[in-house]
């Protein structure tokens, strides 16, 4: 392992010693912290995390190694990794590489040997952080904020087709449009047994129509959601023609789209272990969640949309609906991976809804 | 949901006396309780007779029962107090028993009293195996194939189609008390035979055995609106096959990937949902080292061992918010108080890694056998908190106060590479040191772990330690750079053992580390949100995050680490109440400790908690930081005050007696010096450096003696010597045991028969505060911790008394005495001379009893005078109180059933864990409700009943009093032939004469009821004892335990009475002083 040393400078004027993991690789971008526990892969290859440094909270990462098929993307987009303790000898049944190798095959700037908790205070304390790693430690970032076409960057270019796990006459057809989509959102459509047609973000439609889907998801992504809005004509009609689920950044473009407005959060929401109430049930979910931006709830018209699910902590928006268009949303990743599998019913609840609605297409 | 509107007064059961796999846990739980409860104004009733508890004193409920826990007990209270709500959750298994059996017979319906949180249904399908495992498969969860079985017979039956190794569990018995691993049919016969005396249905589950998957925990909560939060996930560094409690174990779960933990979480909730639990719940699971299976090993809805750890590791009070839970809140509703701005309702997240290691009995019991397997066996556990794994395991090796501070143990430094690979295929508490060993000597990893089934990623991080330890003595320490002694301090060494691997004196290691460790804190939310809570460990080489005390007083309180025999949850208490008083008089508290089990290491007692080690350099790192003005020694049991002397050498203001007192009363030499200069009797006794000496101090002194090793705990090593073999017997097999320097001093001592005394005394120089004297019930010999007691002590006539406090005056005198003192003496027999036989110049074992009975609140008195305030300005009466109208009998209550090899005689060492209480207007009373501390303890022999007696009975009062009871009491006697001479000469008729082969054939028919064995050495009075133990005879080792037995048993009980209501009989005019 070469030890040896680089910094992370902060547009705060901190300034952090680590140690390469892989190799001198300067890298800027915005600081984030994870709190999750476990599933460090799963983080590094969510696609949200474009631009971003992601700091996890949890000093010991690399314990089980990485397997082949916890990845969320064919490629992580993180912009940098900060870990307080690497473990470089995985053995674990699925291990397949070790952190190291994975930092090493995808070239991604890491950092270790740091106090991530104090770093995690600063990030806390000053909301938007631009943090740059640098082998000299007056080398400050130049970045202000997330570039505006970051999701050009992680969207897929052409469209794919992912089979159902077990065809049948009941199949239903799901679009889902790609800001950056976790690909464990396509696997649990795929396990529910529907036909999934990722298509890029700039999908017309026209395009759409072509397809034909029972339904439209909208994925996550990162980035600011205002930065789309140049979309909003082309998604406009799809969400109001097609019943509608919109995951983490997919509800933040449905409010926008809908006259709504959205803001950027304190210092966001990133981990495995928030509590949402499900104001339907009254029971507390625990969700898997990576935003920095969130639906204002005063924006949103009340006559048309209510909310679904709220936010223990902050209350900040976590779930809303049309009143009586099949289109619903949630801030949180139902889809776990990583995190708690408390909120698979969304799916389950979105695909009845695309079923109600066929009925009444068809009558 | 709100609170439950209907209940206003709640009965909460407490788990009684300490024994294994049921320690100070449960008093945090019980405590935190009835805390949350009294924050809802619910008026609370409490029923504990464990008196070392904090959750007993006065404060913490309104009515309070020192009664037993007995249902027949119980049901009185029930009737007295009429409670609209029992929180049966938070008493341990012993609270889960009772409330079912209240619920069985009827009594709950009875008197209206609603069983709050988890329901009875849940709780006995939680508990009871096959009704659970019929809900498993009804829920379509795995769990390991099994059979109950009430006979040998099934239990083979069942292991010839499984196979062995077979794995068997008694049904409901405290800490897996019982089971076991067999490996063939022999073990499994005996194992089973056992397993099934011990269960009170007389069942144990015969299990496909799971051993060597991983071990993970999960620690829930659930409210009546179905939330469901997983707390803290465990995994157990010992893979299954050795009990939870005595398994090294790692917060949060290590090698799972997030797919693993999720399947465990979904299940956790699944199937907590399905019991429908409301409050804490504990699920363990095994999981396929190789493959994503995993079957369900148990579940406990209820608070545990576990659910305080998890507390501990993650800052999440579970048994607080369970309380509220119980009152009908849901998570949502109920604020962490960590936070004081999120909810109870989301999933702590932990930015350290927490490290729980047990303690266990071995230092004390050599002869035990110290293989672990599935029945607990350790007392106690400390937890350490670091941000990696080498540190946390080095600390928590340090917190375990084993003489060793770093991943070396000698007597395994000792052993041959074959020795070590042997040691290592079996679990033992030195484990970790084995491995340590191993990994020195060049074993591979891979070797290790195919012989232990201990995760590689385990083994590598025990390997980082040894691994840097050899980098670090190929270096000189002239050449180390800070950046290098910062690694070593970041990975847990010490400057003990860094001055040990450079061959370098401490002070020069010392001399060189120019900063101080950061503090970090615990705050459930791994610095998501803004926390003030005042819950800190150390890192090095970080940055520090405490916020700096404003008080213009800051006064650190030590804890007393791991509780062990001989150092239990009394001091605790005594280091609690010490920081509450502190808090009264507006000082700034601090606390060290590292017990996770404690109320001392609730983050709401001082208002700064470390959770650190007890050593004097990570004491002083603390001391250095807080730049505290006093350091209190005297509530830490011996842990404490054994650290007085580093601490004052290192510039620190010991608050109360001196450390020159403290080393007057602990050096034998400045001790004796000291009582014959103030003319008080001790014992003829002498202190040897050397062995050489000694057979000549034996001259001077005489036998029988009393011979013990200097700085001891519990009477660790103690022995009476009858002659100069046994001199030459005793000494070896301590050199065999102990390094030289922890043998001498030896303490060489006249052993006095005579009855024995002691006084708890708060001094300040000038005046002392007695309020009371307890007397031993057994003769001197046996050890004051195994002793009965009775306060006030009853036989002493009042010149008598004014004797003992007469000594007592002088000595606080002499020694400036300023704090707590206690002092044990003994009256000899023949003479009615009374000598001085030690002096502990700190809190006592007995000093709870004390201030619960008699209302004094010596801890209190204690904190104050230590901080300057006088005796004479406090409002209490000095000198030596006049006896309470009531009679207290303190109870030792012992675990040696689920410590095989240790013989349950009682004897100068000390063996019990816990204590019961007996309160009464008449001794006999006391005694009775002491000895009906538990079901069916107490009750009286009759003519049905036969004791077989085999033991030697001295030609004195004791026995002939003995006498009068064994006729009155109308039971069968068979006897040996000898000590039919010494009945007869009573005029006891003994019914049978047996000789020693009769004898055990007989007993294994189990025809007796009761034994009386007195004699330690008799390898025949041994067997009997063990199997006694085994089958749950009633045992007896000394006449008097005896004689109080029978007097007591035949004492019908009077109704019980809260300790409040005892209190007030006591004339207050003569206890506290009018209020000018």
């Amino acid at each position: 392992m070469d030890e040896h040393t680089g910094y992370l400078t902060l547009n705060t004027g901190h300034v952090f010693e680590g140690k390469w993991l892989y190799k001198d690789d300067q890298t800027e971008g915005e600081m984030v912290f994870n709190t999750a526990m476990t599933g460090y892969q799963e983080v590094m290859t969510d696609p949200s995390y474009a631009g971003q440094i992601v700091t996890m909270t949890y000093p010991l990462i690399g314990n089980y190694g990485c397997n082949d098929w916890d990845n969320e993307s064919w490629k992580p987009s993180l912009a940098g990794l900060i870990i307080a303790c690497p473990f470089l000898n995985p053995i674990h049944e699925e291990t397949k590489h070790s952190l190291q190798e994975m930092v090493n095959r995808h070239n991604i700037p890491t950092l270790y040997d740091m106090d991530t908790r104090a770093l995690t205070r600063i990030i806390r304390k000053h909301g938007e952080v631009y943090g740059k790693f640098t082998s000299d430690p007056n080398d400050f970032p130049a970045m202000k904020e997330i570039e505006s076409d970051i999701v050009r960057k992680v969207a897929i270019k052409k469209s794919l087709i992912v089979k159902p796990e077990n065809p049948s006459s009941s199949t239903q057809k799901i679009a889902v449009i790609d800001f950056g989509y976790k690909h464990s959102i396509v696997e649990t459509f795929r396990k529910l047994d529907c036909e999934i047609h990722v298509v890029p973000f700039h999908v017309t439609w026209e395009q759409i129509k072509e397809i034909n889907p029972d339904a439209v998801v909208l994925s996550n992504g990162p980035g600011n959601p205002k930065d789309l809005m140049y979309l909003f004509d082309n998604l406009k009609p799809i969400i109001n023609h097609y019943p509608t689920l919109g995951i983490c950044l997919g509800q933040q473009i449905i409010a926008l789209a809908n006259g709504a407005q959205t803001k950027r959060l304190p210092f966001g929401h990133r981990g495995s272990n928030h509590p949402v109430k499900d104001l339907t049930t009254g029971k507390v979910l625990i969700t898997s969640q990576n935003h920095g931006y969130t639906v204002d709830e005063k924006s949103l018209h009340k006559h048309e949309w209510k909310v679904t699910h709220l936010n223990v902590n902050d209350q900040s928006v976590e779930g809303m609906m049309h009143r009586y268009k099949p289109i619903m949303s949630v801030q949180f990743h139902p889809e776990a991976h990583p995190g708690p599998m408390d909120s698979f019913y969304i799916f389950k609840h979105f695909l009845a809804l695309t079923h109600t609605k066929g009925e009444k297409q068809h009558a | 949901m709100p609170k439950l509107p209907s209940i206003k007064k709640v009965l909460v059961i407490g788990s009684g006396p300490i024994v294994i796999g049921q320690a100070a846990e449960f008093d945090y739980a019980g405590t935190q309780a009835c805390l949350a409860l009294k924050e809802e104004g619910i008026e609370v009733v409490l029923v504990n007779n464990n008196p070392a508890t904090i959750m007993t004193d006065p404060q913490f409920a309104d009515h309070i029962y020192l009664e037993p826990l007995t249902c027949e007990s119980v049901t009185k209270i029930i009737k007295q107090e009429k409670p609209d709500g029992l929180l049966p959750t938070l008493g341990g298994q012993t609270g889960l028993n009772l409330a079912l059996s209240l619920t069985e017979a009827g009594v709950l319906d009875q008197y209206e009293v609603e069983l709050l949180g988890t329901p009875l249904n849940s709780i006995q399908k939680g508990e009871d195996r096959e009704r659970f495992k019929s809900m498993m498969i009804d829920i379509d969860e795995p769990i390991a194939h099994s059979v109950p079985a009430t006979s040998t017979k099934e239990a083979i039956e069942f292991a010839d189609q499984t196979g062995y190794p077979i794995m068997i569990r008694p049904a409901y018995t405290l800490g897996g008390s019982g089971g076991g691993v067999a490996a063939n049919q022999k073990e499994l016969e005996s194992i089973v035979m056992n397993g099934l005396q011990l269960s009170p249905i007389h069942q144990v589950l015969i299990e496909q055995s799971v051993k060597g998957w991983k071990e993970i925990e999960f620690e829930v909560m659930r409210d009546a609106n179905d939330t469901c939060i997983i707390v803290c996930s465990m995994e157990n560094i010992d893979p299954v096959g050795v009990h939870t409690g005595d398994s090294m174990v790692v917060a949060p779960v290590q090698t799972l990937t997030d797919r693993q933990y999720q399947m465990l979480r979904t299940t956790s909730c699944k199937v907590i949902r399905e019991l429908g639990v409301v409050g804490g719940c504990n699920i363990q699971f095994a999981v396929h080292p190789e493959r994503d299976e995993y079957v369900i090993i148990e579940v406990n809805p209820r608070v545990s061992r576990s659910s305080a750890l998890a507390s501990k590791a993650t800052g999440y009070p579970i048994a607080r918010i369970a309380a509220k839970l119980a009152l009908g809140y849901h998570l949502d509703e109920v604020l962490n108080p960590i936070t004081a701005n999120t909810y109870a309702s989301f999933e702590p997240a932990i930015d350290y890694i927490a490290v729980k290691l047990p303690r266990l009995p071995f230092d004390k019991f050599t002869d035990a056998d110290r293989k672990l397997g599935t029945q607990m066996q350790a007392t106690g556990e400390v937890m350490a908190i670091a941000r990696n794994l080498p540190a946390a395991i080095q600390k928590a090796i340090r917190s375990l106060e084993i003489d060793v501070d770093q991943l070396h143990l000698p007597s395994v430094h000792h052993l041959s590479n074959e020795q070590l690979q042997l040691q290592l295929a079996e679990a033992s508490d030195e484990r970790l040191f084995v491995i340590g060993e191993a990994l020195r000597r060049g074993f591979s990893i891979e070797t290790i772990h195919g012989i232990t089934d201990i995760h590689p990623y385990f083994l590598y991080e025990i390997s980082a330690i040894i691994k840097h330890e050899n980098d670090l003595s190929d270096r000189v320490w002239e050449e180390m750079e800070e950046k290098d002694w910062l690694k070593a301090k970041q990975l847990g060494f010490t400057n003990k053992t860094l001055a040990k691997l450079f061959k370098v004196s401490e002070h020069e290691i010392a001399a060189e580390i120019s900063h101080l460790p950061a503090y970090k804190m615990v705050d459930t939310c791994a610095a998501e949100f803004s926390a003030d809570t005042p819950y800190y460990y150390s890192s090095w080489n970080e940055m520090d995050e405490v916020e700096e005390l404003d008080g213009s007083q800051k006064t650190v309180v030590i804890g007393s680490g791991p509780i062990r025999i001989g150092q239990g949850i009394e001091f605790d208490y005594c280091s609690v109440q010490a920081a509450m008083s502190l808090r009264d008089q507006g000082i700034d508290s601090i606390v060290i400790n590292n017990n996770p089990e404690t109320v001392s290491t609730d983050f709401h007692t001082a208002d700064h908690l470390y959770f650190e080690p007890l050593t004097a350099e990570d004491v002083i790192h603390i001391l250095q930081k807080e730049q505290a003005d006093h350091v209190m020694v005297q509530f830490g049991g011996q842990t404490a005050i054994n650290l007085a002397e580093d601490l004052k050498n290192a510039g620190f203001h010991i608050a109360g007696t001196s450390l020159s007192s403290i080393q007057k009363v602990e050096d034998r030499d400045q001790f004796y010096q000291m009582l014959t200069e103030l003319n008080i009797p001790h014992i003829p006794g002498e202190t040897i450096y050397a062995f050489q000496n000694a057979h000549d101090a034996a001259q001077t002194i005489g036998f029988p003696m009393l011979v013990r090793p200097s700085y001891v705990i519990g009477g660790k090593g103690m022995k009476v010597i009858q002659n100069e073999n046994q001199l030459d017997e005793y000494v070896h097999e301590l050199e065999h045991e102990l390094s030289a320097n922890s043998i001498y001093p030896l303490l060489m001592d006249r052993f006095i028969t005579g009855k024995e005394f002691e006084v708890d005394a708060v001094c300040d120089g000038s005046d002392i505060i007695i309020p009371g004297i307890f007397e031993h019930v057994e003769k001197a010999g046996i050890h004051s911790g195994d002793s009965m007691a009775i306060f006030p002590a009853p036989s002493l006539t009042e010149k008598e008394k004014e004797t003992i406090f007469n000594y007592t005056q002088k000595i606080s005198s002499r020694l400036n005495a300023k704090g707590l003192m206690n002092i044990q003496f003994v009256m000899d027999e023949a003479t009615k001379d009374i000598f001085v036989l030690e002096v502990n110049p700190r809190a006592s074992r007995t000093v709870p009893i004390v201030c619960k009975i008699t209302g004094i609140p010596l801890i209190d008195l204690a904190t104050k005078v230590q901080l300057g305030e006088p005796l004479q300005s406090q409002s209490y009466t000095l000198g030596l109180h006049d006896d309470i109208p009531y009679y207290t009998v303190k109870m030792p209550i012992f675990s040696t059933e689920k410590l095989s090899g240790v013989d349950p005689i009682t004897g100068p060492e000390m063996k019990s864990t816990g204590e019961a209480i007996g309160i009464g207007k008449t001794v006999p009373q006391a005694m009775a409700k002491a000895f009906h501390w538990s079901e069916n303890k107490g009750t009286a022999p009759d003519e049905k009943d036969w004791i077989l007696m085999t033991g030697s009975l001295a030609d004195d009062n004791n026995s002939s009093q003995l006498c009068t009871f064994l006729r009155k009491a109308g039971i069968n006697i068979a006897a040996t032939h000898e000590t039919e001479q010494t009945l007869k000469h009573y005029g006891v008729e003994v019914a049978e004469i047996l000789t020693k082969e009769e004898a055990k054939d007989r007993f294994s028919k189990k025809t007796f009821t009761l034994l009386f064995t007195n004699q330690m050495e008799d390898s025949f009075q041994r067997e009997l004892r063990e199997y006694a133990l085994k089958k749950g005879i009633k045992s007896f080792t000394a006449p008097e335990t005896l004689t109080a037995f029978l007097m007591a048993s035949v004492e019908s009980l009077h109704p019980p009475f809260s300790i409040q209501n005892y209190n007030n009989l006591i004339d207050y005019n003569q206890t506290e002083k009018e209020s000018v």
